[in-house]
């Protein structure tokens, strides 16, 4: 039972931390961002690219991806998002770009990274035994507390800097904050740019552990918009909530249904619907989004 | 516009669809465009049931859940129970419809993305589904499912049996083409009728027409439900042409193609889907030839696209006047 808890918080902190992304997103640009799960893939190949085709230290491979991935963010939307957003007469009109975007990176990654799955060597040999109780590799600890410091750190960014409590304005009204002085295309910009960053980060986190590839893009953006329905759109507690009930639903799941064969997500989805019915607008979510 | 353009413009439409794509292709002999013209038809007939959500206000990304019951619904009738096709046709519509309405009460209460995320999960569901349930025989699938039979009245033959004709790909055109052209028919008439106008009013503001007597609760699951009887009769109609059917058949990337193809047409328009449709397709196939660059070229022609007309294609006819 500890050993389905712990494996849950670890999958927990890392789903958490790919729904804070997209929460963010959503709730200054009121925009699903489907590339999501893509960005995601491109931040592992970039730490692969640079942990094990460069040689250098893991810690400068999630670097890279985290700046490259703030970098193709700030562009996505200046170049892309922005434009369409003023000009289109329904906001659904994002959805098909945000599709075309996913469809986008995934052809650059196949031609970039090409098709195959890839990995880096583990960062810490080891297992943590605790009594046949508990069995985790130490690599993992160190990437789920990672993970837990990243969300961490992100809140306290939010809360108490300048960018956060004006970002925080933005989601909550956006007309008000321009007239508060926010400077509205900047903060949407940076938004986004961290949105993308974060997705980046658990790319380079989980590349260590599980690998990467091309396929993991649409599956990750489908488990992501989960975790945000469970929590409630546009509220980072709410992230972090779905991010880890999901993780918990997955861990059980896996060890109580695995007689029944492969229906985890079924039941996990099955009694989403449920939940939702009762509950539209997730555990924390403003009704209606 | 007046009603004679109008229906001079409808019989162009048919003409062009059941004589001159015919003629052509006989004359030019690229047999393989009738597969593609099929499919054309038939995923026009899916995204048509996506517009008519998104003509309520809800972005509809579960198409391919309904198109994937249709078909298994249509592949185990025939299989199974040895049915006609053409009983288990209108039977995996209704199945679909029925379906949708006890899945849309409790879902159609959510709206904006939302919905569009429930949405999307049910084609995750659906694929899940058909994976782990006993009769639709897993990752397998269900194969050599036979063709459409004979249909027959009084001993005369309405619809000739599709094994023993000497062209199965010209009659699969020609009845995707019909039902294509029937259900845009039935599309335009819910639009413009006193049932299109109150999905309209849903469309700007619910809250506002609840607020006026229109039965919002029933109005949105039964617009959802022509939507996925749409959808299923897409699907079983694909398992007629294909003789197979696996969980893999339609799954994410299909329900969000389905979503694209009335973006991309134009929402405000009832034959964007259409249009939308053939594009996508279309193009996708036509980029065939530049390898491996293919997804790359499609995707920056989508975001290109999206630049310059955000609110889809026919939307340029809004500029001489106006025309919905």
């Amino acid at each position: 039972m500890e050993q389905i808890l712990v494996n849950g918080l670890y999958l927990g902190a890392q789903y958490a931390l790919i729904a804070l992304g997209l929460t963010l997103i959503f709730s200054l640009m009121n925009v699903l961002n489907f590339a999501h799960g893509q960005m995601y893939v491109l931040g592992g190949f970039v730490t692969y690219t640079i942990v094990s085709q460069l040689g250098l230290p893991f810690i400068v491979g999630l670097i890279g991806s985290a700046v490259t991935l703030a970098v193709v963010g700030a562009m996505i939307e200046k170049f892309l998002f922005r434009p369409v957003i003023r000009r289109s007469h329904r906001e659904e009109s994002t959805m098909l770009l945000a599709a075309g975007i996913a469809f986008f990176l995934d052809a650059v990654i196949l031609l970039l990274f090409g098709e195959k799955q890839r990995g880096v060597p583990k960062i810490i040999n080891g297992v943590f035994n605790w009594d046949f109780r508990i069995i985790m590799p130490y690599d993992r600890i160190l990437i789920g507390v990672l993970a837990i410091a990243m969300i961490a750190a992100f809140i306290l960014f939010m809360q108490y800097s300048r960018a956060g409590r004006a970002m925080r304005a933005l989601a909550q009204d956006r007309v008000a904050a321009q007239l508060m002085g926010v400077d509205v295309d900047r903060y949407s910009m940076i938004g986004f740019a961290l949105g993308a960053m974060l997705a980046g980060l658990v790319g380079g986190l989980l590349v260590t552990i599980t690998g990467v590839n091309l396929g993991m893009g649409g599956p990750t953006s489908i488990k992501a918009f989960m975790m945000i329905m469970i929590g409630g759109a546009g509220v980072i507690s709410g992230a972090i909530a779905g991010g880890f009930i999901l993780g918990m639903m997955e861990s059980i799941g896996l060890t109580v249904l695995a007689a029944y064969g492969d229906i985890t997500y079924l039941v996990i989805f099955a009694s989403l619907m449920v939940f939702l019915a009762i509950r539209p607008q997730g555990l924390m979510g403003k009704p209606w989004g | 516009m007046s009603t004679s353009t109008r229906l001079a413009g409808v019989a162009a439409f048919l003409l062009a669809v059941f004589v001159l794509v015919p003629w052509a292709i006989a004359a030019s002999g690229r047999w393989d465009f009738y597969y593609t013209l099929t499919s054309v038809a038939l995923l026009s007939i899916a995204s048509a049931g996506v517009w008519l959500t998104f003509y309520i206000g809800r972005i509809n990304i579960g198409q391919g859940a309904y198109a994937l019951v249709g078909g298994y619904v249509s592949a185990i009738l025939m299989t199974k129970a040895g049915f006609s096709f053409w009983l288990t046709l209108p039977l995996a519509g209704l199945f679909c419809a029925g379906l949708s309405v006890l899945i849309g009460l409790p879902i159609l209460r959510l709206r904006g993305v939302y919905f569009a995320m429930v949405t999307l999960v049910l084609t995750e569901v659906a694929r899940l589904s058909a994976l782990a349930l006993p009769v639709t025989n897993g990752a397998k699938g269900i194969t050599s499912i036979p063709l459409p039979g004979e249909v027959s009245l009084f001993g005369l033959t309405l619809i000739p049996d599709f094994a023993t004709l000497a062209n199965p790909k010209l009659a699969f055109y020609l009845v995707a083409a019909l039902l294509m052209v029937l259900c845009f028919a039935a599309l335009y008439r819910i639009v413009n009728s006193r049932l299109g106008h109150l999905c309209r009013s849903l469309q700007q503001n619910e809250e506002l027409s609840a607020s006026i007597g229109v039965n919002t609760a029933y109005l949105r699951v039964l617009a959802y439900s022509i939507s996925s009887f749409f959808g299923g009769i897409a699907g079983a109609m694909f398992v007629a042409i294909s003789q197979s059917i696996y969980p893999s058949s339609f799954q994410v990337a299909d329900s969000v193609n389905f979503m694209l193809n009335c973006f991309l047409g134009g929402l405000g328009y009832v034959f964007g889907p259409m249009l939308g449709t053939l594009l996508l397709y279309f193009g996708w196939d036509l980029l065939f030839t530049t390898g491996r660059f293919q997804l790359l070229i499609y995707s920056s022609l989508l975001i290109v696209l999206m630049l310059v007309l955000p609110n889809g294609i026919l939307s340029l006819l809004d500029r001489k006047g106006g025309r919905r």
